[in-house]
Order: structure tokens, then sequence, then C-alpha cells
């Protein structure tokens, strides 16, 4: 039995096409009730998409927000839910922070030294929930938001007092900064190889190439080795991968550090290419948008970019619009939210359509088996 | 205090103290005989002996029971109790609910634009209304639609905060003293002294304030007693008030109605449910409902009677402490309030606690809690916990030896650290309703 491509189409980008109709939707209501003009916001924000600068934004703030995708997609990928990636990048970006400005090294291993310091500190912190969960049976989804709690309360209020940087005069009291040996450089020359040179001081950070390594590293483990195999067989099927021979408290156990340590690397980009330290202003929230982020683009690394594009977008089109006139810029943050629902909602929907449809031509081809051999399999070569 | 009513042990003592532990087992099995209620209270009377025990020891501090704290324990309490027993009225109809953080910023911005347009009671309408949409949409998401419901709870906490703050900018910024992110003044529901415990007035005559006096005399243990519960009855608000009689109101609806036999059988066996007729996506709906009206409630709380203003990020994580109560209190109302309430001590503690010395004092209480759980372990024969909490109270003990004060940080992460402290160690002993979590289909 073969489908009509019309509807494998349908199956694979239907549901990101109604989410993104509804999306629409859900955004021209709330600008007419805020007394804007629709046509003129989407306008503005198409406009200010297509400029070099935008571009440039938007990939620096896709990049940490892939990351955070990736290593929420991990824990998903086992069906475990780590929504402690925002305490956890956080821990690892003050400790990288404060490692990276402590020493003078020579600069790949300097830059590597943070990198290290970051998944180290990252898993570390994950492990603490993947231990209990393998050893005490706790959930993990409650065990990492208090760990989220004490980690931004507790731990990081503390340490930013106690190893505070004081040479400078500032209010903003923050951790030691990284010197120059420790920055990773930007890609605007190799941008500036295709096109025209970047203005306004914008940087292409490099911290990019990292998240395209993240992904790549995230690809072929989970579709080209034996511990991926291993990780979505025990999610799928968590007794049938353990009679298999997985060990399942091991496979908990890893997939949980594995997507801390990842998490760790999310702050890299403003601790490596853009503030290189750690303070009270550091960028927060990026673990919730990056689980947003990995549910849209279900869990697939190449899904993951164009999400994480969509979402870096959305935010950065928020000030135009705000300076425009045209919308304010919280309706941004509602969108990614209808997006999100919409999404999820609308990946549901499909999903159901499809098992019908299955469901009904299984029935079909049963039928006709019972009828007739012969004609159900020139009926199969007319429906090829 | 759950950890005090521990089920008879399993017997299989190692060492040759099998007599003191058979008397030991023998006591907990009468102690479990007692009526609930005297439970509850001998509980909180050894809590207060223990805190009052601790306070006389280290001397340098009289706040751990004095009425002011128990007064602002309380107070504090109110939100993280409502969001708990909203998570209850979820997860009993199989729901989880990660939302009501989200639902509980709903509740905060309804409930000020409520509170500044029909005064406090149009407020706490308003925020239950709020809460009430917040939790519609989850429930369509995740019963309708069969979404998973982390997921949906996830896209709804970062949903709400983009609403509230449009919705700030659309209506806030036009009144005076308002803005993107925060609201005007709004005014509280009113506060209630009971006459003759804490000298309340009635009318105009002030009435005498018996448990002051006994507070005031000084006496071990009776003061403390005095003074703790003097707090309980004192400066209480209607909205507290409203917000307490929830927790006998919620535990008579789930387990003394049919309503609430048949909400819980969604979240135990909803097959079996089905078969018996009862339509469980209705009673699935109306429990995601009811729960985010629960936390819509705590969020206009923390707006009409803890900061008397919105602004934007005050609910600070209540809602997760919320949840963090619920499973504390073994998805049971009782449990629930002795969780919010335990929760809330310490930041009480911290709000009138200038010099420190009481929040450092707490150490010790908490030291004392360890040996509790260390002394229970040992008689359960459980190793790996005695050795845990062994370690822990010792780090504890190290810890109040060496430093005199303990950092403000401190009682902002206790709640954090004692559920997870009470995972680590009761995890075996709680139990979530069957189904809760898992997606339901009709008919399959």
């Amino acid at each position: 039995m073969k489908m009509s491509l019309g509807r494998r189409f349908f199956y694979a980008f239907g549901a990101p096409l109604l989410a993104a109709i509804i999306a629409l939707v859900v955004a021209t209501i709330v600008m007419l009730i805020s007394g804007s003009n629709p046509i003129e916001g989407f306008g503005d924000m198409a406009e200010n998409a297509t400029r070099l600068e935008t571009i440039i934004d938007m990939l620096n703030r896709a990049t940490p927000l892939y990351i955070s995708a990736v290593a929420a997609a991990i824990g998903f990928r086992m069906n475990l839910f780590n929504i402690g990636v925002e305490g956890q990048y956080l821990l690892a970006a003050f400790f990288a922070a404060s490692v990276g400005g402590s020493v003078t090294l020579p600069a790949p291993l300097h830059i590597a030294l943070v990198l290290i310091t970051a998944v180290v500190i990252g898993a570390s912190y994950s492990g603490v929930a993947g231990l209990l969960k393998v050893t005490r049976g706790v959930n993990e989804v409650i065990s990492t938001i208090m760990l989220n709690g004490i980690a931004i309360s507790g731990i990081l209020v503390w340490l930013v007092r106690a190893w505070a940087d004081d040479s400078g005069a500032s209010n903003n009291i923050g951790s030691r900064v990284v010197p120059e040996s420790g920055r990773i450089p930007d890609l605007n020359g190799a941008v500036e190889v295709f096109t025209r040179e970047i203005s306004k001081g914008r940087r292409l950070t490099g911290v990019l190439l990292i998240a395209a390594a993240v992904g790549l590293g995230y690809h072929v483990l989970i579709n080209r080795t034996r511990f991926g195999y291993d990780l979505r067989a025990s999610g799928w099927n968590p007794f049938a991968a353990q009679v298999g021979g997985v060990p399942p408290r091991k496979m908990i156990f890893l997939a949980m550090v594995f997507s801390g340590g990842i998490a760790g690397l999310v702050g890299m980009v403003e601790i490596l290419s853009t503030k290189f330290k750690y303070d009270q202003s550091f960028v927060q929230g990026l673990g919730f948008s990056g689980i947003g982020v990995a549910l849209l683009g279900r869990n697939h690394p190449g899904g993951m970019v164009f999400a994480a594009l969509l979402f870096a977008l959305l935010d950065v089109s928020s000030g135009v619009l705000q300076i425009s006139g045209s919308a304010s810029r919280e309706i941004v943050i509602i969108i990614q939210g209808v997006i999100l629902l919409a999404a999820v909602v609308a990946y549901e929907i499909v999903r159901r359509i499809r098992e019908r449809d299955e469901a009904r031509l299984t029935a079909e081809a049963m039928r006709s088996d019972s009828k007739d051999a012969a004609s159900s399999a020139s009926s199969d070569l007319a429906s090829a | 205090m759950t950890m005090m009513d521990a089920a008879p042990a399993a017997m299989q003592p190692e060492n040759n103290d099998r007599a003191a532990i058979t008397g030991l087992s023998a006591a907990m099995a009468k102690w479990n005989a007692l009526p609930a209620w005297l439970r509850w209270g001998l509980s909180a009377a050894i809590g207060v002996l223990v805190l009052a025990t601790v306070q006389t020891v280290t001397g340098d501090t009289d706040r751990l029971t004095a009425s002011s704290a128990s007064e602002s324990m309380l107070r504090w309490s109110i939100p993280v109790l409502l969001a708990g027993l909203g998570g209850l009225f979820s997860e009993r109809a199989g729901v989880v609910n990660i939302g009501l953080e989200g639902m509980m910023i709903l509740g905060t911005w309804f409930g000020a634009w409520g509170a500044f347009n029909w005064g406090p009671w149009g407020g706490i309408m308003a925020g239950l209304i709020g809460g009430a949409l917040g939790g519609l949409l989850h429930a369509v998401a995740t019963v309708s639609f069969g979404v998973d419901h982390i997921v949906s709870g996830v896209a709804i906490n970062i949903l709400a905060p983009g609403i509230a703050r449009y919705l700030s900018d659309q209506v806030f910024t036009g009144y005076t003293g308002g803005s993107i992110t925060q609201s005007p003044r709004v005014e509280s529901a009113g506060l209630l002294t009971m006459p003759f415990l804490a000298g309340g007035k009635i009318g105009e005559w002030k009435s005498p304030d018996w448990l002051g006096d006994i507070a005031a005399w000084d006496i071990f243990f009776l003061s403390d007693m005095a003074g703790f519960t003097r707090g309980l009855f004192s400066a209480l608000s209607y909205f507290s008030i409203i917000a307490l009689a929830m927790v006998p109101l919620s535990a008579w609806v789930l387990w003394r109605t049919r309503f609430g036999l048949r909400l819980r059988v969604c979240g135990e066996e909803p097959s079996a449910g089905e078969s018996l007729g009862v339509n469980i996506y209705a009673y699935k709906y109306a429990g995601v409902i009811i729960s985010g009206a629960l936390a819509g409630l705590a969020g206009a709380f923390i707006v009409i009677e803890l900061t008397s203003i919105y602004r934007e990020g005050q609910t600070n994580g209540r809602g997760f402490i919320g949840l963090a109560a619920l499973i504390f209190g073994n998805w049971r109302p009782s449990g629930i309030l002795v969780g919010a309430l335990l929760f809330a001590y310490p930041e009480a503690l911290s709000l009138r606690d200038l010099d420190g010395t009481a929040s450092s004092a707490l150490r010790l209480v908490i030291v004392i809690g360890l040996m509790a759980v260390l002394a229970r372990s040992v008689m359960n024969a459980r190793r790996a916990d005695a050795v845990i909490a062994g370690v822990l109270a010792a780090g504890m003990t190290l810890w109040y030896v060496t430093a005199s004060t303990v950092p403000d940080w401190f009682p902002d992460i206790l709640p954090f650290a004692l559920v997870l402290l009470v995972l680590l160690f009761n995890s075996q002993r709680l139990r979530m309703p069957k189904a809760d979590g898992l997606p339901y289909r009709r008919g399959s």
C-alpha cells in the first residue's frame, strides 16, 4: 500500500503549517485588538528580516536556543524531562567564566578549558537529578525544578558575591572576565567573503560553529551509534529494551548527564563572544525557550534548526515592532507561546489522522486479501 | 511532620537492640492508632517544643516561636497552599499541571485589574476567572488533544508572562502609578484579629489578649505555644480564612461527594470509570479548570494581601513550590497545608530577622529533623537512608559550629531543599494517583 504524495506531504509538514497559520491568526487578532495595523506589523517584520544585521542578530540568538533545544531533546528521546536546563546552563556559565577568567593559556587551550568546565558543571548538576532518579526513584521533573531553584536563588547568589570581581566600581557585580586568549573569534570574516561588510558593530558569534558541531554530534549519537539506538529503544519501550539487554538505570543516568553537559554550553555565546563574564544581567530563560524549540522541531536535529531560527527571528523582530510603533514587543512572546501550543496540538491532530488512515488502509488491505490474493496484488500495483 | 507518622517498621533488626526496636515500633503503632486531629496537634506541639528548645539552647534569638513568626508564616503560606490545592484537583483527575506557575501569573494580573476596578473582592473573582482560563487552555490541550501534560504546562508558563505583560501595556500604562511592569496600588480585603485569643476588637471594645499575656510570662514551652498560636489568630486576612477553608472543603469534595469520587476515578483508573458511564473528559476538564481557578486565587492573594500591587515576576516560582507542597503532602489537602506552612516558615522568619540569628538557629532545627530521620532509618533497618541522613546532619552541624551567621539566600532555597530531602527519604512512601500524567483517549 503506497500513500499519495499529497498525503505524505501532509503528514510531514501539515502540523508546522497548521501551527504557523494559527499563530498568524492569533497574532493578527491581538494586533487588531491593540489597535495596530497587522499588515504594517508583518510588513515591518518581513522588511527587517531581510537585512544583513537582522540575520546576524538572528543567528546569534538562534545559537544558544539551538544548543538548549538539543539538551532538552536528548532527554525527550528517552522520555525524560530535563526541566533543569535553565539552572544547569546558568551555573555552568558562571563557573566557566570564573575558571576562564583566572588563568592565562594559549588561545585554543583556553577556549577548550572554558568549554570543558561548562560541560562538566552542566553534566554534574544534571547528574544529581539523574542519580536521584536511578537510586531513589525521584521524578526528574520535580527534582530538576527544585535544583533550578537551588541553583538560581542559592548557589549563584552566593558565589557571584563570594567570587565577585571587585576591580570595577560597578553595581552589577559578576564573575571574573575571560581575557582575550579565551575569547572565540567572530565569523565576520567568513560572512564578508560572501556578502558585504557587516555594519553597526554586529559580530557573528563563533559559538555558531560549536552549535553546529553539537547538532551534528546529536544526529550521529542518536541515529548512528549503539548508544543512540539503546536510548531511543528505552524511550519507546523501556521494558522491551530491558529485555533486550539495555540497562534502564544506566541509560537514564547517562541521558541526564549528556543532556546537562550540552546544557552547559548554552551560555557560551555570552561567555566566549559577547560579555565574557557572568553577571546579574546574564541572559535568563533560554532553558525554557529551548524546551519550546525542541518541541517545535520534534527533537529532530534539522527540525530544531528551523525552530530555533524561527524563535530567534521573533525575538529579534520584537525590537523593530516596538521602534516602528506597529505593535508592542510583548506580542512576540505571545506569538511564540501560541506557535508552541498550536504546534504540539497540530502534531497530535496529524498523528491521529495518520493513525486513522493507516488503520483504514490496513483494513482495506486485509479485506482485499481475503477476497482474492491475485486481485489484491493487482490493486497494489494499481495504487502504486 | 509527616516524617513522624511512620508506618510500622519492617522487622529486620540485625543488632541486639531487638527489644528496644520492638518497643519503638509498638510506640509507632500506638501513635498511628491516634485520631488524625490529635496526631496533627501533637506533631505541631512537638514542632514548637523543638523550636523552643533550640531557642533556649542557643539563647540568641526569641523569634522562632514569636507570634510575628507564625503570623507571617500563615500569610506567606497561602499562595503556596492555594497553588498546591490547585495541583491536587488537576492531578487527582490525572492531569499533571506544571502550568500552575503560569496560571498564577494570570491570577496576579487579573487580580490586580479586578481589585483596581471593583475593590478587593472583585479582584479575587477576577483572579479566579483569569486562572481558570489558563486551566481551560491546559484542559483543551491535554484532555481534548492529548498533548503531553508537561509540554502543555511548559507552553503555558511561556505564554502567561507574555500575556500579562501585553495586558499591562494595554491597560495599566493608562493609569496613574501603573506601567508595563506594574499596576497601581490595590486594597486588601481586610484583616481580622481574633477577640480574647489575640486581643482583637469587638466593635470599639478591645478584648483582652489572653494568649499574648501567657506569651509574656516567658515560661519555657507554655509561653512559646501561646505566642505561636496567637500569631495564627492575629491580623488574619478574610481572604486567608477563605483559603484555609478550602482545605477541609477540598477534602470533603474529593472524598465525600459523588463528584469527587468520579474525579478521582479519572486519576486512578479512567477506563474503569468509563465502563461505568462516567464522562471522563468532562471530569478531567472540571478538575483542570478548578486547578487553574485555585492557582489564579493564589496569584490574586499575592497581589491583594502580600504586595498590594501587581509587579512583573512577583510569583517568583511559587507555582512550582505549590507543586512541591502537593508532592510533600502526598496528594492530600492536609498534607499540602503542612507543606505550605513548612515552606513559608523560613521565609516568614527572614522577614523580621535583620541580624540573621533566627535563620541561623534554624540550622539546628534542621539537624534535629535529620536526626529524627536517622533514628527512623536505623529502626527500619534502612542503612542507605541512615548513612545519608547522618552525613547531612553532620555537615549541617559542622556548618553551624563553624559559621555563626547564615547568608540571606538560605531561607530562599529551604523549600526546594526540603522537597528534595523529603523525596530522598520518602519517595517510596509517596503515592501519586495511578493514572496521573498518562494520556487518556475515550474508548482505548
